[in-house]
């Protein structure tokens, strides 16, 4: 139902994810002609068997039906991830720019238009290990947070990997800040050679220097 | 439906409005997507948006009438299967976003309805409120253990008359960390009143802090809860 997803855990169930991914633009060859649709959320078409842009969810349901093919978008090609994946290992402490929706565009794609994607298995083992390395980025980083982290910055972190530590994450934060916070104001403010740490770190930092 | 409408300079700005969305390449859909996900993920109940749930329910109603003729012109079965998917997530957006408000509203309606949070509900929510919440509440909590407890003890609102506060009120819990992005550089951001804490918000950065500091960008529209 619509509003029975527990507010309390991580806020969006999976499915509402999503939902949102189903959002994002695709382009797609169709195989007919069509005329265009005016739909709520955007007028798109006429249709003819030329590149279209079209979200996501109509996409899907064309392809369910035989209607077109989805052509793989650019950062969904091994070159790319490998160049990704690669950049990921590199650096430890940031995150590589990808798609907000990566995740939830990926496995949609994979489920439901299997022949249109070159190199599946290739594809598919890529983005696999990049959500690991990824991910584990995250748990270091969360090792980091201690009483005086009043704010986390998590530059080209994507959808569901934020709904997956959001519960975590804002438990741990809200009970350092209740245990911690009277200690705050009394930290003696050294900066100094602290400094230049903080610039440092890309992804995950104190803003507040120790 | 009860808000919105009203006089004619209100319909105006309400126009007005929809041509300022479009002309910025935002959908009505795009907006209430934003509005839910706000709504979802602030711990209070946000102000509502009585235009754009009037409008979306204008054109859902429209699209409905649509589909219908479709159907019965025997207009292609994907095109209309198509409208239909378009009707069917807007509707889901439109419900979603009600339902995580009478949520809240259920949650802390005692709180609600004493606070100047009252004037964030919409007509309909404010009746919900107090006919089918409050007064409901109220009562059941009277008659099963209000009345049988000894005198001082007696309140809603308060553990005992001694009590300086409404302590037996749930609030929300302001102070929890949110997801959140901005759009538009906000720049060196005080976060707290001492003036330790600062941040510097970058547009499209991902940001976990205290709502409490944030509330008022959040009300403004300058940034949006993740």
């Amino acid at each position: 139902m619509a509003g029975q997803s527990d507010p309390h855990l991580s806020i969006f169930s999976a499915p509402e994810l999503e939902f949102l991914a189903e959002d994002e633009m695709v382009e797609v060859v169709p195989n007919i002609r069509m005329e265009a649709l005016h739909v709520i959320c955007g007028d798109f078409g006429p249709f003819f068997p030329q590149i279209a842009k079209v979200p996501l969810w109509l996409a899907l349901a064309l392809k369910k039906r035989d209607k077109c093919t989805i052509r793989t978008p650019e950062w969904m090609s091994v070159e790319r991830l490998t160049q990704v994946l690669e950049a990921e290992r590199e650096s430890p402490r940031e995150f590589q720019p990808l798609p907000f929706h990566y995740v939830e565009i990926s496995r949609l794609l994979f489920d439901h238009a299997r022949d249109d994607i070159p190199d599946i298995y290739m594809v598919r083992s890529l983005i696999e290990d990049i959500r690991y390395v990824r991910f584990h980025k995250v748990e270091t980083g969360l090792e980091t947070i201690s009483g005086r982290t009043h704010a986390v910055k998590l530059k080209n972190l994507s959808a569901m990997e934020v709904n997956i530590v959001r519960p975590f994450m804002v438990r741990a934060l809200q009970a350092f800040y209740k245990h911690d916070s009277p200690q705050m104001i009394q930290q003696p403010q050294t900066m100094g050679s602290r400094r230049p740490q903080v610039v440092d770190r890309g992804s995950r930092r104190d803003l507040r220097p120790r | 439906m009860a808000s919105g409408s009203g006089s004619g300079s209100e319909r105006w700005s309400e126009d007005l409005e929809t041509e300022v969305a479009m002309a910025m390449g935002t959908t009505d859909v795009e907006l209430l997507k934003r509005a839910w996900r706000n709504e979802k993920a602030a711990p209070e109940i946000l102000q509502f948006e009585a235009a754009l749930v009037l409008r979306a329910r204008e054109q859902i109603q429209l699209l409905e009438e649509t589909v219908e003729e479709f159907t019965e012109n025997g207009v292609d079965d994907l095109v209309v299967s198509l409208y239909q998917m378009d009707l069917d997530r807007s509707l889901f957006l439109l419900r979603s976003y009600l339902r995580i408000r009478l949520q809240k509203i259920e949650k802390y309606m005692i709180h609600i309805s004493k606070t100047n949070l009252w004037n964030r509900l919409s007509e309909q929510e404010q009746r919900f409120a107090k006919s089918r919440c409050t007064d409901i509440m109220e009562k059941h909590l009277e008659q099963s253990v209000l009345s049988r407890l000894p005198y001082g003890y007696q309140s809603i609102l308060k553990q005992s008359i001694s009590s300086e506060e409404d302590d037996m009120v749930p609030e929300p819990q302001l102070d929890t960390f949110v997801f959140c992005k901005t759009k538009h550089a906000v720049g060196a951001f005080q976060l707290d009143d001492t003036g330790d804490e600062i941040v510097d918000l970058v547009a499209d950065d991902l940001y976990v802090l205290r709502y409490k500091s944030i509330r008022g960008l959040v009300e403004s529209g300058r940034i949006d809860l993740v």
